[in-house]
């Protein structure tokens, strides 16, 4: 969880903290396209929303294993291809968000994750959502809301998860 | 089945350009140029184009037709929605359901049919001074639209979802009743908002567009209407940007629509920007004000049987109690409807994450829900919203939510789990991430009293965008007068949602379509120098 101090300096840092990481990553690397990456996601934002996942579906996705690591990689895919939908000015403010979280000192600040998104323990991916979720600053309670919509809308969108909610799906039409 | 009238058509030489597909820019010279093909362009475009005048409609999104509506969500939001359904206010604490495809928010609605409320046109004579707009003198409007669009009660019954509101409402006394729908040969499937598969929803995109098509009118769909080429005090012409097949981003081409007349139908967002961004005259200062969304708050309840309200007309009781019941221009009213329960739409509504969100999808089955529409704009304290250009002359909506606003989201809730608990909920979630869910009415009264009223915390969707242009008599209170024409532009002429001074107190797609009838008939009237023909 967030502690009060951290809400102080990020209420100071405030919404200049998401342009300034825009500004330190143009001049940083550019990530590497890879060939197969879907689209809407960079390789390292897909890292950071694959820490994502298991912490919002907690309860949804499957336990264990293969169907699990599959669960989890299709629904990276789809916040991908959600994002690719978006209006252009909300694709820029999450590519904001993303650049943020990807900077190290903004992760643990911000987030409270200490860990590499890659390590990250899924409780402290929960903890960091808990705190933007209940978060002082409408900026982070917002940021939080999105990531909130994109994973769940990727993965109820998906019939895979269909099954367990009762929702057969749509009927056939039989003409 | 109804047949999907566009292949036919396209055969038989309808004019349709898709702008996606451009390698040049074009010009297009027209009587007159309707720029959006929704509830108020739609209806504008049969009637102009059945006046013998050469209609050019302008269409930012896409045109797809039954045999592209599978109802899966993953698809439709996408397709047919502006900006992916995630359409948000600048704070982004209100979600905004908007259509961006041929028939626009027709062909996703949820088929709900109200005339303008007797209260809400009473508002306007008194303090709009719009005096023509009167019952009795829309009431042949109404029955044009009514018998055109196939406008009746629901006769096949509500779906669970729908007669569980039916059932708490006569527990508790409240007025109910019976929602018209413009439907032919409905198959109940409970899919609208993802496109009728079956052409049953008398959408625009199945009735009015088609009619305006075998007129001689032509559509240009993939085609921004990026601004209006103003000399004096008239358009010239209509600037626009041809869209890549996705709907996102500009291609090179540009398409000029050169016209006498110009009727915009963009939406209460997209018709105030345009105008924005031509920097038309605004002498009443108001242009892009008063915008007004029907802020909606939502409730669910899990039942000890099934509800399934995926399946079913999504929509077919409602409740005006809180609305008849209260003055008009007091603490703000609401309206009590039901939504569809579509897995994305559902799941991203509600609150929370992680187990606690899987437990309540879990019961998605047994889950009912409730909105109530507060009805916006009738109460000094009640501004609504400013449109405002963002990057790139996109438009960004900025609307506040207030105590004003606040105080009626607080006791529609309490409304809410009332009448959820009457009809024997086992509990009781209203859509706020600091509610756990209520077991009893005492527990929800306590609870409902602490919520921190927050944006964000609190969530509020919207699917009704009005004002923006409103009408008045007066030229410094109304960007429109009582015709829709356009003050400061004398071949401009606004027809849609935009025209209303408040929002309407109910679904507004009735309310939209009696007008542009009535106004798009009269506009044919001067154009041709004839009487204007009856819709089909």
């Amino acid at each position: 969880m967030i502690t009060r101090r951290q809400f102080i300096k990020a209420g100071l840092v405030g919404g200049a903290a998401l342009a300034a990481a825009g500004l330190f990553y143009s001049r940083g690397p550019k990530q590497a396209p890879g060939g197969a990456v879907p689209p809407g996601l960079t390789l390292s934002e897909r890292t950071i929303v694959a820490a994502l996942v298991p912490a919002i579906l907690a309860g949804a996705l499957p336990a264990s294993g293969a169907a699990r690591s599959r669960s989890v990689e299709e629904t990276v895919d789809g916040v991908g291809v959600a994002i690719a939908g978006l209006a252009p000015a909300a694709q820029k403010e999450l590519a904001e968000l993303f650049m943020l979280l990807d900077l190290a000192p903004a992760r643990a600040l911000l987030a409270g994750v200490w860990s590499d998104w890659a390590a990250a323990p899924v409780e402290d991916v929960a903890a960091f959502l808990e705190g933007w979720r209940f978060s002082r600053l409408a900026l982070l309670r917002s940021a939080y809301a999105a990531l909130h919509d994109l994973v769940l809308g990727a993965w109820y969108g998906n019939p895979g998860s269909w099954p367990a909610i009762g929702y057969p799906g749509p009927p056939e039409i039989v003409q | 089945m109804k047949r999907d009238p566009y292949p036919q058509g396209l055969a038989s030489g309808w004019q349709v350009v898709d702008a996606s597909a451009l390698a040049a820019d074009r010009t297009l010279e027209a009587d007159v140029a309707i720029v959006g093909s929704g509830a108020g362009g739609g209806i504008a475009a049969e009637i102009l184009a059945r006046a013998g005048l050469k209609v050019v409609i302008v269409e930012e999104g896409p045109l797809k037709t039954s045999a592209d509506f599978r109802m899966r969500e993953a698809d439709a939001y996408p397709q047919l929605y502006q900006e992916s359904a995630a359409r948000k206010t600048k704070d982004k604490a209100i979600n905004i359901l908007q259509g961006r495809c041929v028939g626009g928010s027709t062909t996703v609605n949820w088929t709900s049919c109200f005339r303008t409320p007797a209260t809400t046109l009473a508002h306007w004579q008194r303090e709009y001074g719009l005096a023509a707009l009167g019952v009795e003198a829309l009431a042949p409007w109404f029955e044009a639209v009514e018998r055109r669009l196939g406008i009746r009660n629901w006769e096949v019954g509500p779906n669970e979802n729908n007669a569980l509101l039916l059932e708490a409402a006569r527990k508790l006394d409240m007025p109910v009743a019976t929602i018209r729908r413009n439907v032919e040969g409905c198959w109940n499937l409970g899919y609208c908002g993802m496109g009728c598969p079956t052409d049953a929803k008398q959408s625009m995109l199945v009735t009015t567009i088609p009619a305006a098509l075998a007129a001689g009118a032509t559509l240009v769909h993939h085609l921004r209407a990026d601004r209006l080429r103003i000399a004096g005090d008239r358009v010239e012409a209509l600037e626009g940007v041809a869209m890549e097949a996705a709907g996102l981003r500009p291609l090179p081409w540009r398409v000029q629509v050169r016209a006498r007349h110009f009727v915009l139908a963009g939406g209460a967002i997209g018709t105030p920007a345009l105008l924005l961004r031509s920097r038309a005259p605004d002498p009443s200062g108001l242009l892009g004000r008063r915008t007004f969304l029907h802020p909606t708050t939502v409730a669910a309840a899990l039942m000890e049987r099934a509800v399934r309200g995926y399946a079913g007309a999504p929509q077919s009781i409602y409740s005006d109690h809180h609305l008849d019941s209260v003055a008009v221009d007091g603490p703000i009213g609401y309206k009590l409807e039901v939504p569809p329960m579509h897995p994305v739409l559902f799941s991203t509504t509600l609150q929370g994450f992680g187990a606690a969100h899987a437990g309540l999808m879990g019961e998605f089955e047994n889950t009912h829900a409730l909105l109530a529409l507060l009805r916006d704009g009738f109460h000094p304290d009640s501004p609504g919203g400013v449109v405002q250009l963002g990057d790139g002359g996109a438009p960004v909506l900025e609307y506040p939510i207030n105590d004003f606003v606040w105080d009626g989201v607080r006791r529609s809730w309490l409304t809410m789990a009332e009448l959820q608990f009457a009809v024997g909920a086992k509990r009781v979630y209203v859509v706020h991430e600091a509610c756990a869910g209520y077991a009893t009415m005492a527990q929800a009264r306590a609870g409902i009293a602490a919520l921190p009223l927050k944006p964000h915390l609190a969530r509020i969707v919207s699917a009704h965008v009005m004002g923006g242009c409103g009408m008045a008599a007066e030229e410094k209170r109304g960007v429109t007068d009582d015709r829709g024409r356009y003050r400061g532009l004398a071949n401009v002429a606004v027809c849609d949602g935009s025209l209303f001074p408040t929002s309407i107190g109910a679904n507004p797609q009735e309310s939209i379509y009696g007008l542009a009838a009535r106004n798009a008939s009269r506009l044919a009237e001067e154009l041709s120098g004839r009487a204007a023909p009856a819709l089909a």
